[in-house]
């Protein structure tokens, strides 16, 4: 399997400031890859490290096997999508699209050929002559993207595409990206700070925090098996146990995580499974979500959640409650320190 | 400031209002009238008669010619290099950060900013310490100093509302500095451009003060006519100038505050 | 799409590209490239000569030969508290202040019509109405106002319709400020400076006033202050930074200004035509140099002040 972008011990320090500190990074060819973290993770610099926008003031880069450093962006194999699309506003979408088959020197009526193509294959067929102002913000982002395209990139750069749009569009521009990729079989990577679109769209996921990547890995393995408080309150929601409290309800000494929707809620008149640990609060808040009820109770000084199907009943604050869960459901991640 | 929408104004502030405004405008108005006059040895209101004759006369007037010259030719030539270098000191000065870029932004409005009298001595005699004949040359030297900066201010502005994606995605889709200069920024400058520099071309058209500090026995149309107004020779003549000279430095105006109102559309970045 | 032939991927190594590699690589290249020429040309040719000047202004004149004495003295900054050159300046500070106090008085209306009830097309309008004299001939503008004060022009013509002729006459007898006529006068010359940088006080503060939200003056009547009130505690202060910076220009433009009171004056000089008396004949560059610097320490000290009033915000 061919490396399709290698980091190797790469920093980028603005100042003082490190926004990429130290990362090293394979990302395999044909894969749709993700690096997600909050604002100021590194994340967004890493892909402009990528692009050529920035330079690594430490480290290594290569793409497909070639040394990076150095090289100007025009000069790579890469295209990116940008977060405001970057549309030239003085062009139509066909020329915004051939821009790039234009300055490759490609004659009139071949490039314009494969803009019509390019914008088919993002379903903007006829939209040549339209002007960027005149378009939606989903449609500017399927410009931008047949932009990058048509070009035949070895990687394509994704820089938090979906942000602006609504979450219905959101969820439909995901899947028709995953689809995409599979159909053109680029590489793709793909920056977001939005977790759940992480999990639902990418092979590997790279999870940044402060400038360094914390964990990488299939989207199950780190939504199962976080490494760190930071990963698993960063991907979904997760009870974190503090080592105490997980070593007397059937962990180990160790922070632990335990995603609310392991967690069984005893129904009047149940006991606790035997091969279950439990623990019994008082409710402190009810969350209706419609399908699902999230309840959150106080034990101690320490607050659990879980989902209850709505179906179950209604719960009251102050209402004492018991949670039940396998031990399996626990997974240990940094020790006490 | 907004009030509620249909808060009507004060009449006295109305009256105040259109009184300044009618105050700014009227003189203009006068000069153009008293290019009809037939009076011609003082200023006489009402005028006695109206005739078309003095703008023939202006026609064959040598002198006005060279002076109309002269000032077009200097003023091409030094919007030309107001141009070339307030674009590139906009572009320099408009986003990089740098050690000293607060003083030098502060060096590009002095020109302006300190009157014109200071511009003018200043050259005058640093010629005449260098030893340097007055001449056109001279002339053109004053005017891109100040003709610099107006470009500079349109340009500067321009190049701020540019987003900075624009040239990052021109060059991530292969186009080297060169090539992304051409296709992307110059198209999306050009406006402005054009309105500093039409800009450029009035002032230089209309300046006197400068010019008379650092021209040396050619006239250029201010300087004619403010030699006329010392000495009148025939007055109306003088206005019929007058008459033109505001046609020609009004016309660029109108264009170029045109120009640059459309800003919403262009430069903008695609959400 | 296939992955048919393309042309190669980078681009052809043409004169551009390998250009752009360097600046690519060395990004400080680009920046001195675009920077020098123009910086050059100002640091040179303006500020330069500038420095020349105000060297100028620390020589002398040499009494018998009166050519230029090149040895540092500060005689020459002593020569302008001499009585005649004294009044020149106090002349010229004078002018600029009333100048600068009437354009404020008759600026603020317009401004304030044009910010607060001004909309849509009418906005625009009052914006090209001021900006066209702004920028239309400098020259012509004075040359108008010659044209109306002349003893036989506009204002005599309406003082005698109007049966006002001996308010006239009485005006253009005040000693100092009155003269023979309104062309050969102080105040003909005062109210040609106030037209003619009229529009440069207007703009900045109809800039101000546009920052003002309506909202704070219907907070103040709804806070109890009538009209009155809430103009001098809330409009005014406001609008301070704008008017403060238009003051900017009128002080500076009037104090150096030498072609106005040359047209529309008496005999009296003010600081600009000693500059250029000085230099011109006299070939006293020390002594103009030193009235020159005269207007540079004086905006210097006023847009200090101005600064610390907070009129560049509203710029």
């Amino acid at each position: 399997m061919t490396t399709a972008v290698r980091f190797q011990n790469v920093s980028r320090h603005f100042g003082t400031i490190r926004a990429v500190d130290d990362v090293t990074l394979d990302v395999a060819e044909g894969e749709f890859f993700a690096m997600l973290g909050p604002s100021g993770s590194g994340k967004t610099t890493c892909l402009r490290l990528i692009a050529g926008f920035e330079q690594p003031d430490k480290g290594h880069i290569e793409i497909f096997g070639e040394t990076a450093e150095g090289v100007p962006p025009y000069r790579r194999s890469v295209n990116t999508v940008f977060q405001d699309y970057a549309l030239f506003p003085h062009m139509t979408v066909g020329e915004n699209v051939a821009y790039g088959l234009m300055i490759r020197g490609l004659p009139k009526a071949s490039r314009e050929e494969r803009a019509r193509e390019a914008l088919a294959m993002v379903k903007l067929s006829g939209f040549e002559d339209r002007r960027p102002s005149q378009l939606s913000g989903g449609q500017r982002q399927r410009v931008a993207l047949a932009r990058a395209l048509v070009n035949e990139p070895k990687v394509l750069l994704l820089d938090e595409p979906l942000g602006a749009l609504d979450l219905k569009l959101r969820e439909q521009m995901q899947e028709e990206l995953k689809s995409l990729q599979k159909e053109v079989g680029i590489t793709f990577v793909f920056v977001t700070h939005d977790q759940g679109e992480a999990l639902a769209m990418s092979d590997r996921l790279a999870i940044f925090n402060e400038g360094r990547i914390v964990q990488v890995g299939r989207p199950s393995e780190v939504y199962e098996q976080p490494n760190s408080r930071f990963v698993a309150s960063f991907v979904g929601s997760s009870n974190v146990l503090p080592p105490d409290f997980a070593y007397e309800h059937g962990g180990s000494l160790n922070w632990t995580s335990l995603r609310p929707e392991k967690i069984t809620i005893l129904k009047n008149g149940q006991s606790t499974p035997p091969d279950q640990v439990s623990v019994t609060g008082k409710v402190a808040a009810v969350h209706y979500q419609g399908s699902q009820t999230r309840v959150t109770l106080n034990i101690g000084e320490l607050r659990m959640t879980a989902h209850a199907p709505s179906a179950m009943g209604t719960f009251v604050e102050g209402q004492s409650v018991t949670f039940h869960w396998p031990r399996e459901a626990l997974h240990a991640m940094e020790p006490k320190q | 400031m907004r009030s509620s929408d249909d808060a009507k104004a004060p009449w006295p502030l109305s009256v105040l209002a259109v009184g300044g405004l009618l105050f700014l405008h009227l003189p203009l108005a006068l000069i153009i009238l008293y290019a009809f006059t037939t009076e011609e040895k003082s200023y006489q209101f009402p005028p006695p008669g109206y005739t078309l004759r003095w703008f023939s006369v202006v026609w064959e007037r040598p002198d006005i010619w060279n002076a109309l010259s002269l000032s077009l030719r200097v003023a091409a030539f030094a919007t030309l290099l107001a141009l070339i270098l307030g674009t590139c000191a906009a572009a320099a000065l408009a986003r990089a950060r740098f050690f000293g870029r607060e003083t030098i932004s502060l060096l590009f409005i002095l020109p302006i900013a300190l009157p014109g009298i200071i511009t003018g001595i200043s050259l005058r005699s640093a010629f005449n310490m260098m030893d340097i004949d007055f001449s056109y040359w001279t002339i053109v030297l004053g005017h891109a100093t100040f003709c610099i900066v107006v470009v500079y201010n349109n340009a500067i502005a321009r190049f701020r509302r540019l987003s900075g994606n624009l040239i990052e995605a021109s060059m991530d889709l292969g186009a080297n500095y060169f090539e992304t200069f051409r296709h992307v920024i110059l198209p999306n400058i050009a406006s402005a451009l054009l309105a500093g520099g039409m800009l450029a071309f009035a002032l230089s058209f209309d300046e006197v003060i400068v010019t008379t500090f650092t021209a040396g026995q050619q006239s250029t149309l201010p300087i004619w006519m403010l030699t006329e107004l010392i000495r009148p020779r025939q007055r109306p003549v003088t206005n019929v100038v007058a008459v033109f000279v505001i046609a020609v430095t009004l016309l660029p105006i109108l264009a170029a505050y045109y120009l640059t109102r459309e800003g919403e559309h262009i430069a903008g970045s695609g959400k | 799409m296939t992955a048919a032939a393309l042309a190669s991927r980078a681009p052809s190594p043409g004169v551009s590209s390998r250009a752009s590699d360097i600046l690519f690589r060395h990004r400080w290249l680009l920046l001195a490239l675009l920077l020098a020429p123009p910086l050059l040309w100002i640091g040179i040719v303006y500020v330069g000569s500038l420095l020349a000047l105000l060297l100028n202004s620390f020589y002398g004149l040499d009494e018998f030969s009166g050519l230029v004495k090149y040895e540092f003295t500060l005689s020459t900054y002593a020569q302008l508290f001499q009585r005649a050159n004294f009044d020149i300046i106090v002349r010229s500070i004078l002018m600029a202040a009333a100048v600068t106090i009437a354009s404020a008085i008759i600026a603020f209306p317009i401004a304030y019509y044009a910010a607060r009830y001004a909309r849509g097309k009418w906005k625009a309008f009052f914006y090209l109405a001021v900006m066209m004299p702004l920028w239309s001939s400098y020259l012509v503008k004075v040359y108008a106002w010659k044209l109306i004060l002349a003893k036989e022009g506009i204002v005599t013509w309406l003082a005698e319709i109007t049966k006002t002729s001996w308010l006239l006459n009485s005006v253009l007898g005040l000693p100092v400020i009155g003269g023979p006529s309104l062309s050969i006068s102080y105040i003909g010359m005062f109210l040609v400076f106030v037209y003619v940088w009229l529009p440069y006080m207007i703009l900045p503060t109809q800039a101000a006033l546009e920052r003002v939200p309506g909202s704070l003056i219907e907070a103040s009547a709804d806070l109890g202050a009538n009209p009155a009130q809430a103009f001098r505690t809330v409009i005014l202060p406001l609008a301070l930074p704008g008017l403060i910076a238009g003051s900017i220009f009128t002080f500076s433009l009037t104090m150096g200004d030498y072609i106005i009171p040359q047209i529309v004056g008496t005999s009296r000089y003010f600081i600009g035509q000693a500059v250029y008396a000085q230099q011109g004949t006299a070939g006293n560059i020390p002594l103009a140099a030193a009235f020159t610097v005269v207007p540079i320490v004086i905006m210097g000290i006023y847009l200090w002040v101005a600064k610390r009033m907070g009129a560049f915000d509203a710029l």
